[in-house]
């Protein structure tokens, strides 16, 4: 079964090269353009991984992220912060909350972010399978 | 090497007045002393016999002195502040920059990595992308440049009599397109066909344009925008009012802000550089006019300037 990725990201051009990139990867991709939508869908869709921006119309991305951190539903999802934002305070606090990873888009190729990803993925399995 | 010590020249390079400016003062402050010196010393030898003239003139002096002290520690306070301002500035500025980048940078990562072979449709749609994104950041660099031109004072403006109502129609037709495919309804109020100001019409145009290129954006799914031109006192009055989000309460003051965001720094408003609002308010302010909204959250906006009537002859 293929793995089920949600994105959270307001830019419509990136939602479509990363979506291209991990859909030609083989996961399975659904994309919120905006923080409600990805938190109703990180709920209602269960993903095995979400990538969460953090400048967000509606809720911002920290905003997001704890509101999936105290839900017993969605708290053990990964989480890995693709954002554009550096400032030490953020990297801190999304680390804090849990993040997997946070790449800085301008940083990172698509191949770079594809790789990240799929090895969050695989310790998340792996870390699973212990338990 | 001479420019350098001519405070006159170099204060006017940092645009501040000169009573704000550090190297003027300290000069100021050196003729000062030595001119306090110099009239004490003779106010001395001279007045041998009246010791209280002297420390009189000594207070009156040092009272100077100290006044002279506390501007120029003012002043580079001040410096100080504009300077912090300036890499807040350029911290917004990469960040605004950077988004297009991104988009660019994955497109053609994309593209150039993918390995399925694209259709011309596929393909069309990634080209549109780096399109919008170079347009993206060419037009926060123009307006950039807007800016910086406005803020160092190297804005000529030429003013003509202007019809306001000419600019609207020509601006709603511009508007058809997009009003129309986000079925909004533009529709001009303007009773007296005569009325003109004095403006610059290229810049009175953006300015123009920029209200109802937000009013269009903010009023989602629908709805009616009205531009009311009409006229008050020697005044001319150019109203856009929209029925769209409307402005947060909390925002409201910030709106003609350089970069404004609301009041959450993570939370962007929908696409645009940020400046159109800010450029609008210098424009219309050098212009001799006045600026300014009102806005109810979920009802709409009101976004009006108003200019001096042409000269009646």
């Amino acid at each position: 079964m293929s793995k089920k990725i949600l994105l959270v990201e307001d830019e419509s051009a990136l939602q479509k090269s990363l979506g291209d990139t991990l859909r030609e990867d083989g996961f399975e991709v659904i994309s919120a353009l905006d923080g409600e939508t990805g938190e109703r869908l990180a709920k209602s869709e269960k993903p095995d991984l979400i990538i969460l921006d953090l400048i967000l119309p509606q809720k911002n991305g920290l905003e997001v992220f704890q509101s999936l951190k105290n839900d017993e539903l969605t708290r053990k999802i990964p989480v890995v912060v693709l954002t554009n934002l550096e400032r030490i305070e953020h990297v801190e606090k999304a680390l804090e909350m849990g993040a997997k990873t946070y790449l800085i888009k301008a940083n990172y190729t698509l191949k770079e972010i594809l790789v990240k990803i799929k090895n969050v993925i695989e310790d998340d399995l792996k870390e699973k399978n212990k338990g | 090497m001479l420019e350098s010590l001519n405070p006159v020249s170099s204060c006017k390079k940092y645009s501040i007045s000169l009573w704000q400016c550090p190297q003027f003062l300290f000069v100021v402050m050196g003729i000062v002393i030595i001119l306090a010196i110099i009239v004490t010393y003779s106010l001395a030898v001279l007045k041998i016999g009246d010791p209280t003239i002297v420390s009189l003139v000594v207070l009156v002096v040092g009272a100077f002195l100290l006044i002279m002290n506390f501007t120029i520690t003012n002043s580079f306070e001040k410096m100080a502040e504009v300077s912090k301002l300036k890499s807040e500035f350029i911290h917004i500025i990469s960040h605004q920059l950077r988004a297009p980048l991104t988009n660019i940078k994955f497109s053609l990562d994309f593209l150039t990595s993918t390995k399925m072979t694209q259709t011309k449709e596929q393909q069309e749609e990634y080209y549109d992308i780096l399109r919008e994104n170079s347009t993206r950041m060419g037009d926060l660099i123009d307006n950039l440049l807007t800016v910086a031109r406005i803020e160092s004072g190297s804005f000529p403006l030429t003013k003509t009599e202007v019809s306001l109502e000419r600019i609207a129609q020509k601006l709603i037709e511009k508007f058809k397109p997009f009003a129309l495919a986000s079925n909004v309804k533009i529709m001009l109020f303007s009773a007296d066909h005569s009325l003109k100001v004095l403006a610059d019409s290229l810049w009175i145009e953006q300015v123009m344009e920029n209200f109802i290129d937000n009013a269009v954006k903010y009023t989602k799914g629908g709805g009616e925008i009205n531009i009311k031109i009409y006229k008050k006192g020697n005044k001319v009055f150019y109203e856009v009012h929209d029925n769209g989000v409307g402005i947060l309460k909390r925002d409201q003051v910030f709106i003609f802000e350089k970069f404004f965001r609301s009041a959450n720094s993570l939370r962007k408003q929908t696409e645009g550089t940020g400046l159109g609002l800010h450029i609008a308010k210098k424009i219309i302010e050098k212009m001799g006019g006045k600026i300014g909204f009102s806005s109810q959250e979920n009802k709409g906006s009101k976004f009006w300037f108003n200019l001096p009537t042409k000269k009646d002859v």
